[in-house]
Parts: C-alpha cells; sequence; structure tokens
C-alpha cells in the first residue's frame, strides 16, 4: 500500500451503484423477482466490505462490484438448473452457456438500458404516485427504507407499506420490465418526468427535512434525469428542459436559506453564490432543448428560472419576458399556483391592482386561502403594497398561522411590523 | 518493533443500506490510512466464510468455522508497535465496535535463536 495515498469512496458510489446492480439483476431474474435480486446486492456490498477494508480499494471499484454481481448471479442460475429436472446432458449444455449469456447484460450500454426500464416499470402509470416516489428511490436509487422516510418527512412503516403495495401491484399485473416503444414511450416519459420533478422539489421545498436529505434528493432527481437524457430512447426536448430546468433550480440550492435557518427570498438572495457551473449547465440543456413542434411545461418553467438566473441582480430583471412565459405556462398549465406567481410579476411591471384582482379571481380561493399560506402571504403582501392594510394584516396573520416552517414565520413577522400599529381587530 | 496480530470476530451477516456500507467502508479505508501513514500497518487479509474443522484423534472433517456464526472470524491485520499497550491504543481506531464486533490483540512472539 502506498504512503500517503488517500484512499476515498466517491460520494453515494454504492448507492448508485446499487440502482444499477439491482437494474441489471432484475433483468435476469424477472421484477417478480425482485426479493431475490435486492438479497445479491446486499451480498455483494457486504463482500466488497469484507474485503476491500484490509488494504486498497480494488482500481475500479464500480467494476469490482459489477463483477461480484455478475458472478453471483451466474452461481445462483447454475443451482437452479441443477434442481430443475432436466437430463444431464441438457443441463451441462446450459451451464457452459450461462456465463455468455449472462455476460451480455452486464455490458455498459446494456446496463444504462435496463435502468432505464426500471425507471419506467417504477413510475408505471397504474401506481399510485406516492408509490412511484418510493419504488423509484429505493429500486432506482438504492436509498434505504430509513433514507427514504427521512426524505419525505414520512414513517419507516409507511414507507414499508407503499414499497409493499407496488412490488405486489407489479407482480399480481404482470407489468412488464421494459422501455415502451411507439406512442406509449412519449406518455410513459410524461408520467416519469412527473415523479422525477416530485423528487426534486421534495428535496428543494421541503421545509421539514434536514438539510442533508434534501440535498440529496435534488442531486438524485438531477441524476436519474440526466441518465433519461443521455438514453437514446429517453433524450427528448422535453427530457432535456426538465434537466435544464433542474439545474437552473439547484444552482440557487445553497443561497436559499440563511445561516439562521430563514428563507432568503429571490430579491435578497446572494446572486455571487449561485453555482456558475449549474447555470452553465441549465443554458446548455435549454438550448438543447429548443428542438422540435412541442412546447413542454417544463421549457416554459426551465425559461423562467432561467430568466431569473441570469438577471445580474433583482431590478433587471426582464419582467416583461417572464410575464409573457407566464402566461404561456398558463395556457398549459392553468394551476392556482401558477396563477399565483403570475400575479407577482404583474406586481413587479407595475399592475397591483391587476396583480391583486388575479388572485381574487382563483377559483375556491377562500378554500386556499385557509388552508396553504402561500395565497394568504401572497395576497396580504400585494395588498400591503397597496396600502390596504388591515387586508394585509389580517392574511399576513392567516399565513403565520397555516405554515409550520420557522423561517416563513420569522420573514411574516417581519413583513407585519410596519402594519403593527394598525388594530383591524 | 514488534509484530502483532488484530484478529476480527463478528457476525457475519450485517445489514447495512448501501449508504450505510459506504459510510462503514469509508471509516475502515481511514483507520487503515492512518495506520499505514504512522508506519504501523504491514499487512492484513480477510477470511472467506467457508472453512473446515479436523478434529479428534481420527480426524473428523466438518464444514464450516467452529464457532459461533455471531464470533465469526473475519479477518486479520499485522500492525507494528513498541508494546502490546501501543497497539490495544491503535486498536480503538476499529471502527466496528457499534456493529457487535470485537477485536483480539495478540503479540507475534519472536522465536528466540539458539
Amino acid at each position: 500500500m502506498e504512503e500517503g495515498s488517500h484512499q476515498k469512496l466517491v460520494d453515494h458510489l454504492f448507492r448508485h451503484e446499487a440502482g444499477k446492480m439491482i437494474a441489471v439483476l432484475t433483468r435476469v431474474f424477472g421484477i417478480h423477482n425482485l426479493g431475490v435480486v435486492e438479497d445479491t446486492v446486499q451480498e455483494t456490498f457486504l463482500k466488497a466490505l469484507q474485503v476491500w477494508r484490509y488494504g486498497q480499494l480494488p482500481d475500479n471499484p464500480s467494476a469490482w462490484l459489477m463483477r461480484v454481481a455478475r458472478n453471483q448471479a451466474i452461481d445462483l442460475i447454475r443451482r437452479q438448473q441443477k434442481l430443475a429436472d432436466l437430463s444431464e446432458e441438457l443441463v451441462s449444455l446450459i451451464q457452459s452457456d450461462t456465463e455468455y449469456v449472462i455476460q451480455q447484460f452486464f455490458l455498459d450500454t446494456e446496463i444504462a438500458d435496463s435502468q432505464l426500464r426500471m425507471i419506467f416499470t417504477c413510475c408505471h402509470p397504474d401506481l399510485n404516485r406516492e408509490d412511484q416516489v418510493a419504488l423509484t428511490l429505493k429500486t432506482v436509487s438504492g436509498f434505504s427504507i430509513q433514507e427514504i422516510a427521512r426524505a419525505l418527512v414520512s414513517s419507516e412503516t409507511t414507507i414499508q407499506k407503499r414499497l409493499y403495495r407496488a412490488k405486489e401491484y407489479i407482480k399480481k399485473h404482470s407489468i412488464q420490465f421494459e422501455i415502451p416503444v411507439g406512442n406509449a414511450l412519449q406518455t410513459r416519459l410524461e408520467t416519469v418526468y412527473i415523479v422525477l420533478y416530485l423528487l426534486f422539489n421534495e428535496g428543494y421545498h421541503s421545509v421539514k427535512a434536514d438539510e442533508l436529505i434534501r440535498y440529496d434528493l435534488c442531486a438524485e432527481a438531477l441524476r436519474l434525469c440526466k441518465l433519461l437524457a443521455e438514453h437514446p430512447q429517453g433524450s427528448r426536448p422535453s427530457t432535456l428542459a426538465l434537466l435544464s430546468l433542474m439545474c437552473f433550480q439547484a444552482s440557487r440550492f445553497d443561497s436559499r436559506i440563511g445561516e439562521d435557518n430563514a428563507i432568503i427570498l429571490l430579491e435578497q438572495q446572494d446572486r455571487q453564490k449561485w453555482n456558475q457551473d449549474l447555470i452553465q449547465s441549465g443554458k446548455y440543456y435549454l438550448t438543447q432543448a429548443a428542438t422540435g413542434e412541442h412546447l413542454s411545461v417544463y421549457h416554459l418553467e426551465s425559461a423562467i428560472a432561467a430568466e431569473h438566473c441570469l438577471a445580474p441582480d433583482f431590478h433587471s430583471t426582464n419582467w416583461q419576458t417572464l410575464l409573457f412565459l407566464y402566461d404561456r405556462l398558463l395556457e398549459l398549465k392553468p394551476t392556482p399556483i401558477v396563477q399565483l406567481n403570475r400575479s407577482i410579476i404583474l406586481a413587479q411591471t407595475d399592475r397591483l391592482r391587476e396583480a391583486i384582482d388575479t388572485i381574487l379571481n382563483i377559483p375556491d380561493l377562500d378554500h386556499l386561502l385557509n388552508h396553504h399560506y402561500i395565497y394568504s402571504a401572497v395576497l396580504g403582501s400585494l395588498y400591503g403594497d397597496a396600502g390596504e392594510t388591515a387586508e394585509a394584516l389580517r392574511l399576513l396573520e392567516k399565513a403565520y398561522e397555516l405554515t409550520s416552517s420557522l423561517a416563513e414565520k420569522k420573514r411574516l413577522a417581519e413583513k407585519m411590523k410596519p402594519y403593527a400599529g394598525y388594530c383591524h381587530k | 518493533m514488534k509484530d502483532f496480530m488484530f484478529f476480527f470476530r463478528g457476525p457475519g451477516d450485517l445489514t447495512l443500506s448501501p449508504e450505510q456500507s459506504q459510510v462503514q467502508m469509508q471509516k475502515w479505508l481511514n483507520w487503515i490510512q492512518e495506520l499505514t501513514a504512522k508506519g504501523h500497518y504491514k499487512s492484513g487479509a480477510p477470511l472467506s466464510k467457508d472453512g473446515k474443522t479436523l478434529q479428534g484423534e481420527k480426524p473428523v472433517v466438518t464444514d464450516g468455522p467452529f464457532t459461533e456464526g455471531k464470533e465469526l472470524l473475519g479477518g486479520y491485520l499485522v500492525i507494528k508497535a513498541n508494546s502490546l499497550e501501543e497497539a490495544t491504543a491503535l486498536a480503538f481506531g476499529f471502527p466496528d465496535f457499534d456493529k457487535k464486533c470485537s477485536l483480539e490483540v495478540r503479540e507475534i512472539m519472536e522465536i528466540p535463536a539458539h
């Protein structure tokens, strides 16, 4: 062993390798044998732990793991064949071919292919959204049940139930472990986008989960999206648009939260802290995404994020461009939250009254104001800007009650201060 | 400097998640790294779980290591140290105490010259 050589494993190497091994072995043993597959992966890591720790890491840890997994698969199949009620001649013929056949599954291109199959299986449209998310994290990303529970701010029992339910469904309905073809591919990709974007947002917006695991989630969603983008079947303009959106959002990850855990608004964020590499990647992928005839919501959301990321400071933000983009987005995605965000842009373009009216026109607004703090917070602060202090105070107080985030409470309290002298009761 | 052996015993069937395995792995690498940097590391190897035991006047061969699974001898390190005390102090770096594993430190005796 060389003196002074520092041996460090690549961050999350085991998790990523677990995802690869599970995907390849599932292709070998079938999705109905996911239990066998998971045991094999577990044994592979145990072996690595046993062997590597006494001296040196192998030159290529990743290849080492795959080789061990492959050999375990071959052993397992040979044992099965011995048990089968076949003539000795046939068994020996089959066995001599096993090694060659199994090796084909472990070729790099086939690994990527298997991983994509796994993503499509985990994000099968017939599964519940929450089951898709849990199963993706478990089998594609190599998260443990405990880690998934932490990431999704849920209990281990709940996650276990979701995984069980998903696996049973797949088995019972013989869901195929495959990459869909033809028209089905586009529809199935849509579900994959939703799950990946959800994973990313869980990490990006969760105020409950701890910082480390939130970061892991975002990084993982980005990695999977990249995996999709790098595969001939997955590389569509929408995939690249989603990937660019994640890059732009992730570039601001570190500057959104202050030292005292308070949320820092876009206007106050230190733009020096934004990750320029990620912004450049975002730009690159967005340019790549600009082909074809289909304009996806991810194209628009990424263009919006790009506008923010590329503005040198808050005041140079091109609000007119943003408004244009939000108008288009609203056509594709007429949801309350898009309306709300569009109203913030309106307010920035000196159309405060119109901004307030836009929010007031959101269907079922009362329900939203009473259940989701963000609506009360935004409308309240717009009323404040318009000088309607009583309404402002009433809504900001409502938002204060609704949010469980201490950072948000702190921010809202700041906002209410100027109106504190005004008693509305 | 004398040579010492570290024998590692513990359950052979830890269930760790990939991330936990990696964390544990890195702790070992760091420990070995430290022993190497300070000139204590000599060699080391894991022992396979498969084994045979031979026993009796007319030896009978049985499969598997002789001890209980939870005390399986998993491997060893050969360490250079000045004294048993120093070797024992180095053994405190063992990363698996919290995994129900134990470590035995033994001096390798030098055979005196005639």
